[in-house]
C-alpha cells in the first residue's frame, strides 16, 4: 500500500509547498496512481503517489521526496521522514524541486542516522546540482565534537568556585597595584605642580560636585524628613520627642548624610568614569595617550580622584545641611518642635564630633570611589558587551566597598572613642 | 521562477539627500540573477548608502527599490518581511551580536524565522560555521575572542544562515590582509557558484573585483555612471574611472596593461 502526504505551510518564505514524502514500504507489491484533495487547507494540489514498486530486493523501501525541501520547510519533512527501522531505505530526490544547504542537511543526517543503524541509505535521483551541493555540505558536516566530554556536576562546581576565588583575589591585587599606580602618579604630580590638569580638574569638580548638588540635597531632606517622622512616632510613647533631635543628629552627621552622599556619586560619577575611560579604551584612545608620552593615569585618572576627593566632602556638608533642615521641618510639623528649639537643643546635647567623623570618611570614599570607577573603565576589552558589565560592576563594587569601609570606620572611631 | 540573467534588484530614480547634501540623484541599478555585482566609487559617493537603501535601513527620498519584483518602499508589511527573509546582509566588521557566541549568532536569524527544533538549528548553524571555513572551535568563542578576517567569517555564516537567494556584502575584504583577502574572495565565489546566489558587494578592493565580480558598477556624480565588465571600465573616458582602473594600484593587481 502506497501512501503520500503533502501540504501547504505557511512559514517562511511564503505559502510553499512543503517536501512530500513517499513512502513504498516493501510489502507493496503492485503500483497506484492518483490524486487528492489537501484536506488541511483546503487549497487544491496535487499529490503524487508513488507510482514504482521498489526496484531493490525485500527488505528495502524506497522514500521519495518531492516539492521543495528548504529551510522554511525543513521541520515539516523532517517530522515526515520515519524512523530508521529494520529495512535498508532508498532516497530518490528526482521529483525534489528545490533544495537548499538545509535540505541537503536533512538528506545528509537521514542517510547517516540510517547508516547509524547499520543499514544502507543510499540517495538516487538527484540531478547534477543537488549532487554538488549535497558534496558541499557532505564535506562540511563538523565531526560530531568529543570536546564536550560529559563532566560530574559536583567537581563543576567546585571548578567556578576556586576559578572566582582566584580571580577575585588577583582583582584585589590587581586594584591595590592600580591604587599604588595613582598614589605614585599623585606623589610625581605634586612634585611638578605643573603638570596637573586644572582644567580637566575643575570640569570635573562641577561635574561630580555642583551638577550633583540638587539631586544629594533632595535626598538628604527626604531622610531627614523620614528620620523625623519614624523617630517621631517611637519617642511619643515615651514622651521624650525632644530627643528627636539627637536622632536626627547624629544619624545623619555621623553615618547617612555621607553614606547615601557616596552612594549616589559612586552612581553617579562612578559609573559615569567608568563609561568614559572604558570607551576609550574600547576605542584605543588609551594606547594613542601612551604612544604620544601621555600618562593616562595622570590625564585621565587624577584629576577624577583628586576632583571626587575635594567634592565629595562639600557634598557631605551640603547632604548635613539638608538633612537637618528636612528633620527640623518634620519635628516642627508633626512633634511642635520649634526651630528655635532645634537649634538650641542641637547645639547643647550634639558634639561637633559627630559632624567631623561623617566629614572624615568622606576623603576615603572619595579614593575607593575613583578607584573602582577608573580601574573598572581601564578593564574593559574591545567589544561593547564589557564595557556596560564593568560600569555595573564598577557600581556595586564601589558601593560595596565604601560600606565595608563605613563599618571599619565605626569599629575605629569606636576603639578611639567618638 | 525567473529566469537566470533577469534583474533580481532593479532600482530606479532613487534620490537619497542628507539635509542640503545629496547622495544619489536619478540613480538607477539593475542586479541580475546570479551574478556578482561588484558596487565601487571614491569615498563618500554613498556605496554603503546605496546598500542600506536596498536592505531598507535607510528610505531614500524619492525613487522606487524592487527587489525580487516587489515594490520594497510601498508593499506591505507582511509582503516585505518575506522579501527580507531571502536576503543576507554582511557588514563591514561582521556586526555580530557580542553578547552570543558565534554559533549563537548564526542561530538568531534561524530562531527567528524557522520553527526548527533546537537540535536541527545547532547542526545548521555549525554547518554554516563550517562552510565559511571556520574551525569548529570558532563555534562556542565570543565575537570579541575572534581576528578580523574570522569576524567577517562569521558574519557571513549569519547572513547565509536562512539561505538566502541575495546576499549584500559591505566591503568583504576592507582590513583583511592580503592572503585572507584572496581567501575571501575564494569563499564568497565558492559560496557563490554552489549556493547559486546573487551577490552584491560594496569594495574597493581592486583585486576582489578583478577576481569574482562579474559585473561593476561605479558611483559618481551622484548616480550609477557606468555598469558593465571589467573590460568595459578600461574603456570609459570618465577621469575618475579612468584612474581607478588604471592607476598604480590597478596596475599591481594586473587589470590595466599598460
Amino acid at each position: 500500500m502506497a501512501c503520500a502526504l503533502a501540504q501547504h505551510v505557511n512559514t517562511g518564505r511564503g505559502r510553499r509547498k512543503a517536501a512530500a514524502i513517499a513512502r513504498t514500504p516493501p510489502t507493496a507489491a503492485g503500483a497506484k496512481a492518483g490524486h487528492a484533495r489537501s484536506a488541511r487547507t483546503g487549497v487544491r494540489q496535487d499529490v503524487r503517489f508513488s507510482t514504482r514498486a521498489p526496484p531493490g530486493p525485500p527488505g528495502a523501501m524506497t522514500l521519495r521526496l518531492s516539492g521543495r525541501l528548504v529551510v522554511a520547510c525543513l521541520e515539516e519533512a523532517r517530522a515526515r521522514l520515519p524512523e530508521p527501522g529494520a529495512e535498508d531505505a532508498t532516497l530518490d530526490l528526482s521529483d525534489v524541486e528545490a533544495m537548499d544547504t538545509a535540505g541537503a542537511w536533512l538528506v545528509i543526517d537521514t542517510q547517516t542516522r540510517w547508516r547509524a543503524r547499520g543499514k544502507t541509505c543510499d540517495i538516487t535521483g538527484a540531478s547534477p546540482q543537488h549532487t554538488e551541493l549535497l558534496e558541499v555540505v557532505r564535506r562540511n558536516i563538523p565531526a560530531k565534537d568529543v570536546s564536550t566530554k560529559p563532566r560530574n556536576d559536583f567537581f563543576d562546581w567546585l571548578e567556578t568556585v576556586g576559578r572566582t576565588a582566584c580571580s577575585g583575589g588577583r582583582k584585589l591585587i590587581e586594584m591595590l597595584g592600580f591604587l599604588g599606580a595613582v598614589v605614585a602618579r599623585f606623589g610625581y604630580v605634586t612634585a611638578h605642580p605643573g603638570r596637573l590638569r586644572l582644567t580637566s580638574l575643575v570640569h570635573h569638580m562641577q561635574e561630580i560636585g555642583l551638577n550633583a548638588v540638587p539631586i544629594v540635597s533632595l535626598m538628604a531632606f527626604l531622610i531627614g524628613v523620614v528620620m523625623a517622622f519614624q523617630g517621631a512616632v517611637q519617642l511619643r510613647q515615651f514622651g521624650a520627642e525632644v530627643f528627636v533631635v539627637d536622632l536626627i543628629a547624629i544619624s545623619v552627621l555621623r553615618e547617612l548624610g555621607i553614606l547615601l552622599t557616596a552612594i549616589i556619586v559612586a552612581g553617579r560619577s562612578g559609573a559615569a568614569f567608568t563609561a568614559a575611560i572604558g570607551s576609550m579604551k574600547m576605542r584605543e584612545e588609551i594606547d594613542a595617550m601612551q604612544t604620544l608620552g601621555l600618562d593616562p593615569i595622570e590625564v585621565l585618572v587624577l584629576p577624577r580622584v583628586l576632583a571626587l576627593i575635594l567634592v565629595l566632602p562639600l557634598l557631605g556638608v551640603v547632604a548635613d545641611v539638608m538633612g537637618l533642615l528636612g528633620g527640623a521641618m518634620m519635628s516642627w510639623i508633626e512633634l511642635g518642635v520649634s526651630p528655635g528649639m532645634f537649634q538650641t537643643r542641637l547645639h547643647e546635647s550634639v558634639d561637633v564630633w559627630h559632624y567631623a567623623v561623617g566629614l572624615i570618611k568622606a576623603p576615603f570614599f572619595a579614593v575607593i570611589i575613583g578607584v573602582v570607577g577608573s580601574y573598572e573603565g581601564m578593564k574593559v576589552g574591545g567589544d561593547a558587551a564589557s564595557l556596560g558589565r564593568l560600569t555595573s560592576t564598577s557600581v556595586v563594587l564601589s558601593i560595596f566597598l565604601v560600606i565595608v569601609a563605613d563599618a571599619l570606620f565605626s569599629v575605629f572611631f569606636a576603639i578611639v572613642g567618638v | 521562477m525567473a529566469q537566470p540573467g533577469d534583474a533580481i534588484i532593479q532600482v530606479r530614480d532613487l534620490r537619497n539627500q542628507f539635509g542640503s547634501h545629496v547622495v544619489h540623484d536619478g540613480l538607477d541599478l539593475d542586479v541580475r540573477r546570479g551574478e556578482v555585482l561588484g558596487v565601487v566609487g571614491g569615498s563618500g559617493t554613498g556605496k554603503s548608502v546605496l546598500l542600506r537603501s536596498i536592505v531598507g535601513l535607510l528610505r531614500p527620498r524619492a525613487g522606487s527599490v524592487t527587489v525580487l519584483g516587489t515594490d520594497m518602499l510601498h508593499a506591505p508589511d507582511d509582503r516585505r518581511q518575506k522579501i527580507e527573509q531571502r536576503w543576507g546582509v554582511m557588514f563591514q566588521d561582521g556586526a555580530l551580536f557580542s553578547s552570543l557566541t558565534v554559533r549563537e549568532n548564526v542561530e538568531v536569524p534561524l530562531r527567528e524565522q524557522t520553527t526548527l527544533s533546537a537540535r536541527t538549528r545547532v547542526a545548521l548553524a555549525e554547518l554554516k560555521i563550517s562552510m565559511v571555513g571556520l574551525p569548529p572551535n570558532a563555534c562556542d568563542k565570543y565575537p570579541s575572542e575572534l581576528s578580523g578576517g574570522m569576524r567577517k567569517r562569521a558574519g557571513l555564516a549569519r547572513a547565509l544562515a536562512l539561505d538566502p537567494e541575495i546576499v549584500f556584502l559591505d566591503e568583504p575584504t576592507a582590513g583583511l590582509d592580503p592572503i585572507g583577502a584572496s581567501a575571501f574572495d575564494a569563499l564568497i565565489k565558492k559560496l557563490q557558484m554552489t549556493l547559486g546566489l546573487t551577490v552584491f558587494m560594496v569594495t574597493h578592493d581592486l583585486d576582489s573585483l578583478h577576481a569574482i565580480c562579474d559585473r561593476i558598477a561605479v558611483l559618481a556624480e551622484q548616480r550609477v555612471l557606468v555598469t558593465g565588465t571589467m573590460k568595459d571600465m578600461l574603456k570609459v573616458d570618465q577621469p575618475w574611472v579612468h584612474e581607478y582602473f588604471h592607476g598604480p594600484r590597478a596596475r599591481a593587481a594586473g587589470i590595466a596593461e599598460d
